[in-house]
């Protein structure tokens, strides 16, 4: 039973035939799209390694059927710097030493994207850290990641009020 | 995982109609389906995806009062409506204290009510489990069983049923809206669970094919928002499943408690209301004595189903402890760490 799926990734239409509808959408990622950066930790939903956004909100890519997301917006580690330039989460991570192995950061980093973009949070370092909490950390770099968080989360509220 | 086939109805009686034959699945956010097919402990021949049936996304506001919340309303998008968590705060903090952030994306209403127990041997196809297999056995009578039921369980199961969101809807007698190859029908959600006994096979009244087609609460149960919260104790502060919880709600007048509602997650197969705890409450003065009766009433048909006796005094503490918060009264906004035992009374966390 082979499926045709069309998704948007990083901002491309991807058109995909999917042998059998077992695919989930981190493999598709991975294994089809050759999309590295988002990683397989548990493959169970438990350590928030494959995060990435699906119509702009953070969901576990290893729990996601690809051919239930047809027609959906994906956005990945892979596109979230412009033309080479970082993206304030990205940098903020940085600064603040917010990895060691860099294993989790990629889905600690769209996880921190989804996390400003719902703005329940604002800067409650306890807010951060509970929206933080599907997001583990082998190397438990999470002191760095915290801070990288909230000062993230500053400087997008920032520049929203120099824009408004 | 096995290979299925998969289908995407247009509308309810379209999918109603593709999940009647045997071995059929509903699909909805997938976060448990997935998982357990991921291990081989479950092998739908077909997945019935019912992520994109008309209508079943909505929350609305009934004009006989109360709220309707569709089956495809997904857990985040539900704690974040304003006028669900104003008239239901403690399910709303039920809501944000499971899983965590993604799961809670792409996690439904449907898919929450219908989560299976995270009993280890049910998830184990290399285990035996009566529910994944009738009449093979239960590796966990002499297993790893300490987070399992003190209430309601047979030898045949003692699993729990692991939903946070569901305490506080059978607190509030939440109604279930079904629709199947027979037509419509409902049910109170607590009558929806049913207890192991000698078929733990059968969990709820779901006969084949029939979908879950949205939740109500009744107006009553709003009645209850000035005071009511949801506490869960588990083993680490965040993205874990509950030991025990409780969702308490009371409605105090000149110093008496005139209603109160209790359920308790994490020690039965169902969300475990206590009535008993409920009328030695009507009538008495809000005090952690009156509480802590109402604890004693709630567990009195408590018994250790392996090494988990803890559980009973546990429950006790974390029941007598939510109706003080509830007391207290609900505050302004759901706190930073919800339903923890880490966050104070103000909400404010009491970590350095
Ligand atoms: C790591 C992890 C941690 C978690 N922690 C918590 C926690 O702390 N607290 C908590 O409460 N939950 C927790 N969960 C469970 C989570 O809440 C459930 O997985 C989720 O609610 C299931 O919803 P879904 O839409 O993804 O369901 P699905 O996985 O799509 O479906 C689950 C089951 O329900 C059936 N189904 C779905 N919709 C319907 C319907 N409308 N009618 C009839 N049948 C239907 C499906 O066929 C399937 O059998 C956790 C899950 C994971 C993976
Ligand atoms: S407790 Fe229930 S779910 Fe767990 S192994 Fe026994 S029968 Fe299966
Ligand atoms: S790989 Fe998806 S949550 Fe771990
Ligand atoms: S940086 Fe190594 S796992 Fe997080």
């Amino acid at each position: 039973m082979s499926l045709s799926v069309t998704l948007t990734i990083n901002g491309d239409r991807k058109d995909v035939v999917l042998e059998d509808p077992r695919v989930t959408l981190l493999d598709l990622l991975r294994e089809r799209l050759h999309l590295t950066g988002t990683k397989k930790g548990c493959d169970r939903g438990q350590c928030g390694a494959c995060t990435v956004l699906v119509d702009g909100r953070r969901i576990n890519a290893c729990l996601a059927l690809a051919a239930s997301l047809d027609g959906a917006e994906v956005m990945t580690i892979e596109g979230l710097a412009v033309g080479g330039r970082l993206a304030t989460v990205q940098s903020a991570f940085i600064e603040h030493d917010g990895f060691q192995c860099g294993f989790c950061t990629p889905g600690q980093i769209m996880s921190a994207v989804g996390l400003i973009l719902e703005g329940d949070a604002g800067d409650d370092p306890d807010r951060v850290r509970e929206g933080m909490s599907g997001n583990l950390c082998r190397c438990g770099a999470h002191a760095g990641i915290i801070e990288a968080v909230l000062d993230a989360q500053k400087r997008v509220a920032g520049e929203e009020g120099k824009a408004a | 995982m096995n290979l299925f086939d998969y289908v995407r109805p247009a509308s309810v009686a379209e999918a109603v109609a593709a999940a009647s034959k045997p071995g059929a699945a509903y699909f909805a956010g997938g976060t448990n389906l997935l998982d357990l097919m991921k291990t081989g402990a479950l092998t739908p021949g077909k997945l019935v995806d019912i992520t994109r049936l008309p209508g079943l996304d909505r929350i609305e506001t009934l004009s006989e009062g109360g709220m309707r919340i569709g089956a495809m309303v997904r857990n985040a998008d539900l704690a974040r409506a304003p006028d669900f968590a104003a008239a239901y705060p403690a399910v709303a903090e039920a809501l944000l204290s499971g899983a965590s952030a993604q799961l809670r994306n792409a996690a439904t209403v449907g898919g929450n009510l219908m989560q299976r127990t995270r009993c280890a041997y049910l998830a184990d196809p290399a285990s035996v489990c009566n529910r994944r297999d009738p009449g093979a056995g239960c590796d966990a009578l002499e297993g790893e069983n300490r987070t399992h039921a003190v209430l309601g369980w047979s030898d045949a199961c003692i699993a729990t049923h692991p939903s946070d969101f569901c305490v506080p809807l059978v607190a509030f007698d939440a109604v279930v809206e079904i629709e199947g190859p027979e037509g419509r029908r409902e049910m109170p959600l607590e009558e929806f669970y049913l207890l192991p006994g000698e078929t733990p096979e059968h969990e709820s009244v779901l006969a084949g094919g029939e979908l879950i087609t949205g939740l109500r609460l009744p107006p009553e149960a709003a009645d209850f928002r000035a005071r009511s919260r949801y506490l869960k104790l588990r083993e680490r502060t965040s993205f874990a499943f509950a030991l025990v919880s409780a969702a308490a709600a009371l409605q105090i007048e000149d110093g008496t408690i005139g209603k109160a509602r209790l359920a308790l997650g994490g020690v039965a197969a169902r969300p475990w209301r206590a009535r008993s705890a409920e009328a030695l409450l009507r009538g008495a003065e809000p005090t952690a004595e009156s509480f802590a009766r109402a604890a004693e009433a709630a567990l009195a048909d408590a018994k250790p189903s392996g090494d988990n006796a803890f559980k009973i005094e546990l429950a006790r503490r974390v029941v007598t402890r939510a109706f003080l918060l509830a007391a207290a009264g609900t505050p302004e906004s759901v706190p930073a760490l919800p339903a923890s035992v880490f966050s104070s009374d103000t909400g404010v966390s009491i970590h350095a």
